[in-house]
């Protein structure tokens, strides 16, 4: 039998075994990084549709993440999602008429949000908004006006009920 | 015939009795804890004993798993060119089924079939009757550290399995499958939740820790004093703390799911 010495530092070191796996598991496998204030700014975005966007979701410029959806919610007056964007504060000079748009990661994965930067001179800061959106495609809606085009030929350009998701399709 | 019915009834009325007894030896385990000074040491060893001594097979385990399920994982995923998805893959299946489940196996038939086997040993011996004698009461010195030593223990191994086996599919994955490291670990990122995957693995495996080493201490204090009892007694430990925690696991997961 160890001495209780012994015994008290290997289980000690049990502990801080433990508590370095949990640290570990927090933070290099779960991302965690909530407790510590991230620096970034928020802008928001309003679009018509967001399809399968999640909190946490990437926001994307060019294909590199550049911040991450912390907030989504519904403006009660224009029933449009309301989408909050944190990005990172090394990311300062997206001026503010870029266009957001919300795309999927190939043909089944995750959606995220791209942003189109454009040519202002004034760049966003926190609490903006971007104005231009393009909501996400739903390959539901386009198979239905797929469908009803193939049925109404000619009909399309008249028919009022498909012209507002049209829109979002056609881009 | 009436004695097939009286038979039938003494037996409703023994398993009844026995989960009294174990109820009452939980709830002592649990409340009379001795006094700080003199417990402490106590559930330190216990720590040393079915925690610290069981790390090994926990560690080699975990590792074999974690790159086990990455290897299978990838050659699946990869059928659908999604092989980019395998840290999410073992994160999340680690974190939320096998790191609990698997670990606290182990732990039954490491350290549980140890802990009814010496109980019983003391028992059959009359330890815990001599404690007894000399007023010594044998559920505050005996039960209670073991109790406290395994619940204590086994999240702390779950932790360490987590993690071990996470780093085993790495190994696979990047080092030898050649995935990138990037991918591998920010995909992981964005799909594990520390609440809702790592948390709640973290408190199944408190509850598999309760049950397991309640199971042991009462199969233990309960043996019938003789070798063929202890041996039963081991037996049974393995057996029931298994079949609870697979059952556990799967209402624990259902109530989890099902966001109570």
């Amino acid at each position: 039998m160890l001495s209780q010495r012994v015994i008290e530092t290997l289980v000690g070191l049990f502990l801080l075994a433990a508590i370095l796996a949990l640290m570990a598991l927090a933070f290099k496998v779960s991302g965690l990084t909530t407790f510590f204030k991230q620096d970034g700014y928020n802008v928001t975005a309003a679009f018509e549709d967001i399809g399968q966007l999640k909190v946490r979701g990437s926001v994307k410029i060019a294909g590199v993440t550049v911040g991450e959806v912390t907030g989504i919610m519904i403006d009660p007056a224009s029933y449009k999602a309301v989408v909050t964007l944190r990005i990172n504060s090394t990311v300062k000079d997206i001026p503010n008429d870029s266009s957001a748009s919300i795309l999927t990661a190939g043909l089944l994965g995750d959606n995220y949000i791209a942003i189109t930067p454009m040519y202002g001179t004034v760049f966003l800061k926190n609490g903006d908004a971007i104005e231009e959106t393009h909501s996400a495609m739903i390959l539901e809606k386009l198979i239905g006006q797929f469908l009803f085009s193939i049925g109404h030929p000619g009909d399309k350009a008249t028919d009022p009920s498909t012209d507002t998701a049209d829109k979002g399709a056609k881009k | 015939m009436i004695n097939q019915v009286a038979a039938l009834g003494s037996l409703g009325i023994e398993v009844v009795r026995k989960y009294g007894k174990a109820g009452i030896i939980l709830f002592r385990a649990i409340f009379r804890v001795p006094n700080i000074r003199k417990g402490f040491p106590l559930v330190v060893q216990q720590i040393y004993a079915e925690g610290v001594l069981s790390l090994l097979i926990i560690i080699v385990s975990a590792l074999f798993i974690g790159m086990v399920v990455a290897l299978q994982g990838y050659h699946t995923l990869s059928k659908f060119g999604a092989s980019q998805q395998l840290g999410p893959l073992v994160a999340l299946s680690v974190a939320r089924e096998l790191g609990p489940v698997i670990t606290a196996l182990l732990f039954a038939g490491r350290a549980g079939s140890a802990l009814a086997a010496e109980i019983g040993l003391m028992k059959a011996t009359e330890q815990l009757s001599s404690m007894e004698m000399m007023a010594v009461d044998p559920l505050q010195r005996v039960i209670a550290p073991r109790f406290w030593g395994g619940f204590i223990s086994l999240p702390l191994l779950t932790i360490i399995f987590n993690i071990v086996a996470i780093y085993g599919a790495y190994l696979v994955g990047v080092k030898w499958l050649g995935m990138d490291a990037g991918a591998f670990w920010s995909n992981m990122q964005s799909a594990v939740d520390f609440r809702l995957d790592i948390l709640n693995g973290i408190y199944k495996s408190v509850v598999f820790g309760v049950v397991v080493t309640w199971i042991a201490l009462y199969q233990g204090y309960d043996a019938v004093p003789t070798s063929a009892g202890i041996a039963n007694a081991t037996t049974r430990t393995v057996v029931y703390s298994s079949l609870a925690v697979l059952g556990l696991d799967f209402v624990l997961t259902a109530m989890m799911i099902g966001g109570w």
